[in-house]
C-alpha cells in the first residue's frame, strides 16, 4: 500500500475542484426545485404541520443544522484524547 | 413427532465439529450450515414443540410462529452473508464462537418459555464476547470484559426476575409479559440492557468497535434484535417504550456526528434505530409491530452492509478512523458503491429498504396522534442520514484524498456486500413480497406522492444542510479523540471510586497491622522487662524469703479454715 499518490496516477472527475463545484450547483438547483414542486403536491398527513410548505425540507435542514451545532459544543464538554481511557 | 428441535441447534452442534475440519473446507462448511438450517426451518409446521422435562419444569424449546420464523429467517441471512464475507478467514475461535452465538440467538427466538430463553440469552453473551476478543489487542480485550460483565449482569437480572414472576404465577411460558410486577420489571430491565436502552447503551459503542473485521458483522446482527424481539413478544403496547425509543433514536445521533472511528459511529447509528423498533413495540399498533419488526429485519441487512464495508476499509487499509482516511474511492470504488447503498438504506431513501420499514413506525406514531414523538423520529430521521449516510462514506471514500492507496476488497467480501444490497433494494422497492413475513396483515402504501416528496425534501435539505457546513468549514473535522458517553461512569468514576475504597481498606489493614505490632511490642517489652535478665520475676532469691513466704501463706491457711 502506497501512501504518497503516484504522480502517474490517473486523474479522476471528481479531483478538479471544478466538477465538485458544478456537482454541488445542480444539487442546489435540485433542492429548490423540491421546494418548488411541494406547492403541488396534494397532502394527506395527519398532523397540521404537515401542510405546510415545503414543512420536511426545512425541518431537515434546520434540524441538521442545530444537530451539528450543537454537536461541536458537545466537543468542549466531551472530547478527551484518544487515550483518555488507556493512562 | 421428534424430528422437530430448533435450526438453531444445527449450528450449535455444527461449531463444534469445526476445529476438525482443515482450514479450506472451512468456508464451505460454513456456508453449508445456514442453508441446512433454512432447509429444516422450511419442514417446521406452525405450532409448540421441543417439550423438554429439565428440573422439573416443561419447557417449549421451539415455538414457530411468525414472529419467530421472521426472525430466524434474517439471522440466517445475516449468517449466511457472515460466512460468504469471512471466507478468508482460518480462526477457529472466530469461526466456533461465530456459529454458537448465531445458533444461540435463533435459539432464543424460538424459545417457548423463560427458562430456554435465559439459556440461550446467556449462550449468546458468552460466545458473542470472544467475537470481541479474536482481535487479540489489549484494549478489545478490556471492552470484551467490560462487554461480558454488562451482558452476564443482564442475565442475572433475567434469572431473577424469571424465578419472582414464576413464584408469582406459577408461569414459565414466554407470552406477553407488560410491566405489571417486580418479576416482569426485572425482565424487562434484562431486555433492556441488551437492547442498549438509554444509559444502558454504552456496552455497544464500546466493544463493538474492537471486535474483528468480520465478528461485528455478525455483532451487529444479533445481540439487540433478540433483545428487539423479546420485547416485542412481551412487552408489546408498554407505554414508556415509546420516549424510552425516542430518547433512544435522538442522542446517539449527537455522538455519531463527533464521533472519529467509523465503526463507532456505526454502532451509535445502531443505537438510533433500535430506537426506532423500540417506539413500533411501545406504539404496540399491528402496524408498529409490523414496522418495528419489519425495521429489524431491514436493519440486520444494511448494518451488515455498512459494517462490511467499513470493515473492508480496516481490512485493507488497517484503520476507520475518519480523521486518516478519505478518497478511498479511488481505490475501492466498489466498495464505496455498497457503502452508499447501505447509507441509502439506513437513510430511508425512496427504493430502499427503510423507507418501507421506518416508515411504518412513523406513521404507526402519526396514526395514533403521538405528535411530540414523531417530531423527535422526524429529527431523528434527518440526523441519521447526516451521520451515517453522508458522514460515513463521505468521511471513508471522499472528502480529502489522504493519499492511502490499496486494493480493492477481496473478492467474497465484495459478493457479501452485493448481495446484501440487492436485498437492501429488494425490500425497498418491492415492499409486497416482504410484507406477508410480517406477523399483521398489511395495508400499509409506503409509495405515495406525499410521502415520497416529503421524504426526498427531508434527506435533501439534510443533505443541504451537510454541504454548506462543510464548505463553510463549519462542520466539525474528524479528530483523533474519545468522547465521553455513560461509560465514564464505571470506566473513570466507578474506577477511581473503587480505588479509593481500595486504597481506604489497605490504609485500615495497614493501620490494623501497624497497632497489633506496637501491641505486640509492647508486650514482648514488658515480658522481657519482668523475665529477662535482671527483670524482677527472673532474680534469685534467698530461701530465708522463700521460707518467710510459706508460713505467711500456711497461716493464711490456718485462719481461713477457723472461719
Amino acid at each position: 500500500m502506497a501512501e504518497k499518490p503516484d504522480p502517474d496516477e490517473k486523474s479522476y472527475w471528481l479531483d478538479d475542484r471544478r466538477n465538485v463545484d458544478r456537482l454541488v450547483h445542480v444539487f442546489y438547483v435540485t433542492c429548490a426545485v423540491l421546494l418548488a414542486i411541494d406547492v403541488l403536491v396534494p397532502k394527506h398527513g395527519e398532523f397540521g404541520i404537515e401542510h405546510w410548505l415545503g414543512f420536511y425540507g426545512w425541518f431537515g435542514f434546520i434540524a441538521c443544522v442545530s444537530l451539528v451545532l450543537v454537536a461541536k459544543q458537545l466537543r468542549r464538554i466531551l472530547m478527551r484524547p484518544e487515550d483518555y481511557y488507556d493512562r | 413427532m421428534t424430528g422437530e428441535f430448533s435450526p438453531g441447534l444445527i449450528l450449535i452442534v455444527g461449531a463444534l465439529l469445526v476445529p476438525l475440519l482443515p482450514g479450506r473446507l472451512r468456508g464451505p462448511y460454513l456456508l453449508a450450515l445456514p442453508l441446512i438450517a433454512f432447509g429444516h426451518l422450511m419442514t417446521l409446521p406452525y405450532g409448540e414443540f421441543g417439550r423438554v422435562q429439565f428440573l422439573g419444569l416443561n419447557l417449549i424449546t421451539l415455538r414457530v410462529d411468525k414472529l419467530s420464523v421472521l426472525f430466524c429467517y434474517v439471522f440466517l441471512i445475516a449468517a449466511f452473508l457472515a460466512a460468504i464475507y469471512a471466507w478468508h478467514l482460518r480462526d477457529a475461535v472466530q469461526q466456533i464462537a461465530g456459529l454458537i452465538y448465531i445458533g444461540g440467538a435463533i435459539s432464543a427466538v424460538f424459545a417457548g418459555d423463560l427458562v430456554t430463553l435465559f439459556i440461550f440469552w446467556e449462550v449468546i453473551a458468552i460466545a458473542s464476547a470472544f467475537l470481541v476478543w479474536a482481535s487479540r489487542t489489549r484494549r478489545a480485550y478490556c471492552a470484551g470484559m467490560r462487554y461480558i460483565v454488562v451482558h452476564v449482569g443482564s442475565g442475572v437480572l433475567l434469572l431473577a426476575g424469571i424465578l419472582l414472576h414464576y413464584r408469582q404465577t406459577g408461569s414459565l411460558a414466554f407470552e406477553h409479559l407488560g410491566l405489571v410486577s417486580p418479576g416482569t420489571t426485572l425482565i424487562f430491565l434484562a431486555f433492556g440492557i441488551k437492547c442498549a436502552f438509554p444509559l444502558l447503551h454504552n456496552w455497544l459503542q464500546d466493544a463493538y468497535p474492537e471486535g474483528t473485521v468480520t465478528g461485528t458483522v455478525l455483532l451487529s446482527a444479533f445481540t439487540t434484535k433478540v433483545a428487539v424481539y423479546a420485547l416485542a413478544r412481551g412487552y408489546a403496547g408498554t407505554d414508556v417504550l415509546v420516549p424510552i425509543g425516542a430518547t433512544m433514536t435522538a442522542f446517539p445521533i449527537f455522538y455519531a456526528v463527533i464521533e472519529n472511528d467509523l465503526r463507532r459511529v456505526l454502532a451509535y447509528s445502531l443505537n438510533n434505530q433500535l430506537g426506532f423498533m423500540v417506539v413500533g413495540v411501545g406504539l404496540g399498533s399491528e402496524l408498529a409491530l409490523n414496522g418495528a419488526v419489519a425495521h429489524a429485519f431491514a436493519d440486520i441487512i444494511f448494518k451488515a452492509l455498512l459494517f462490511m464495508s467499513m470493515g473492508a476499509v480496516l481490512f485493507r487499509v488497517g484503520t476507520v478512523k475518519g480523521s486518516e482516511l478519505g478518497g478511498l474511492y479511488k481505490s475501492m470504488p466498489l466498495t464505496a458503491g455498497f457503502c452508499i447503498v447501505g447509507a441509502a438504506s439506513i437513510s430511508a431513501f425512496p427504493l430502499f429498504s427503510a423507507f418501507v420499514t421506518k416508515s411504518m413506525v412513523i406513521a404507526a406514531a402519526m396514526e395514533k396522534g403521538y405528535f411530540w414523538t414523531w417530531i423527535v423520529l422526524l429529527f431523528a430521521s434527518a440526523g441519521v442520514f447526516h451521520h451515517a449516510g453522508i458522514k460515513i462514506p463521505y468521511f471513508a471514500f471522499f472528502s480529502h484524498d489522504s493519499g492511502k492507496r490499496c486494493e480493492e476488497a477481496p473478492l467474497h467480501m465484495l459478493i457479501a456486500m452485493g448481495i446484501a444490497a440487492a436485498l437492501c433494494i429488494g425490500i425497498g422497492s418491492f415492499p409486497s413480497l416482504f410484507y406477508p413475513l410480517l406477523p399483521f396483515k398489511v395495508d400499509f402504501i409506503p409509495y405515495s406522492l406525499d410521502h415520497v416528496v416529503g421524504q426526498v425534501q427531508l434527506l435533501f435539505l439534510s443533505a443541504l444542510a451537510f454541504t454548506l457546513l462543510i464548505r463553510t468549514g463549519v462542520y466539525p473535522p474528524e479528530l483523533r479523540s474519545t468522547n465521553l458517553d455513560f461509560d465514564w461512569f464505571y470506566r473513570r468514576l466507578g474506577r477511581a471510586a473503587a480505588e479509593s475504597v481500595g486504597r481506604g481498606a489497605d490504609a485500615v489493614w495497614s493501620g490494623i497491622g501497624q497497632a497489633a505490632g506496637r501491641t505486640a511490642r509492647g508486650l514482648a517489652r514488658s515480658v522481657y522487662r519482668h523475665h529477662g535478665p535482671g527483670g524482677v520475676l527472673a532474680r534469685t532469691w534467698p530461701t530465708g524469703s522463700m521460707a518467710l513466704w510459706t508460713t505467711v501463706m500456711l497461716a493464711a491457711y490456718l485462719i481461713l479454715s477457723y472461719l
